[in-house]
């Protein structure tokens, strides 16, 4: 990992799913029909709640003591 | 005249949408990139304005901006210090991943700009003024993506349940 804090990889997965919106809503326009609309919609909405939980996370491991790095956080791994 | 203006408001929101882009990920402050991002998701209100989708430009400012980085930002000022992500050096194959992906976009780039200016893409479709309206946005939620407006709402249910489980302290634990 280029950068190993949780909360920055939260940060860019924002960037990645606003890059889907932007699509999504790009082809809605030049194909006419709102459904690409809704979906980026749906995908704002799921996008806010797998944040609210991710920060939770961040939040949760800094009070427990554990170090804010995602390739010592590999727990589940394999 | 109007045509100009559209031009310039879509270079700027554009050019905004880019540089904060590139400033969420190098920023060494934690808070500076995430008001980085706060820009680039203004930026982006802007361009779905220009493509006519104001619902959804009022609510990536409402939801986004308003919502998710404030507590971006209020968890980012409780870690204080401990937010902080100097660079650390990534894999051989991360880099050459990263210089394929690139080379692939901008290639993809110089094909739609060639494409473009041989008047060779399709013209996009006539749409209504009530296109990307709330009214059309909400009578396709509740008849044809009924299912989809269901499930976010279970979605976002379940997002709340694990925040606050994720969040409670038993009495036995130590908080610090």
């Amino acid at each position: 990992m280029l950068r190993r804090s949780p909360l920055i990889v939260l940060l860019s997965l924002e960037i990645m799913l606003n890059a889907g919106n932007l699509a999504f809503i790009a082809f809605s326009r030049h194909a006419g029909a709102l459904d690409g609309q809704i979906f980026a919609l749906a995908v704002m909405a799921v996008a806010a709640g797998e944040v609210a939980v991710g920060l939770g996370l961040i939040v949760a491991m800094a009070r427990r003591g554990v170090a804010l790095d995602v390739d010592q956080a590999n727990a589940l791994r394999g | 005249m109007g045509n100009v203006l559209v031009w310039v408001v879509w270079f700027v929101a554009a050019g905004g949408c880019l540089a904060s882009g590139v400033a969420v990920v190098s920023l060494q402050n934690p808070f500076y990139s995430a008001l980085a991002l706060i820009g680039n998701l203004a930026s982006l209100a802007v361009l779905y304005l220009l493509l006519a989708a104001e619902f959804l430009a009022a609510a990536q400012v409402l939801v986004y901006a308003g919502a998710v980085m404030v507590m971006f930002l209020f968890v980012i000022a409780y870690l204080g210090g401990r937010a902080d992500a100097p660079w650390a050096g990534g894999t051989p194959l991360l880099r050459t991943a990263a210089i394929v992906a690139a080379a692939a976009i901008l290639v993809e780039i110089v094909v739609v700009l060639g494409l473009a200016w041989g008047d060779q893409l399709s013209d996009p479709a006539q749409v209504t003024a009530g296109f990307g309206s709330p009214g059309e946005i909400g009578e396709l939620f509740l008849t044809d993506h009924l299912l989809a407006f269901e499930i976010t709402s279970i979605v976002l249910l379940v997002a709340a349940v694990g925040g606050v489980v994720l969040g409670t302290t038993r009495e036995k634990e130590s908080a610090t």
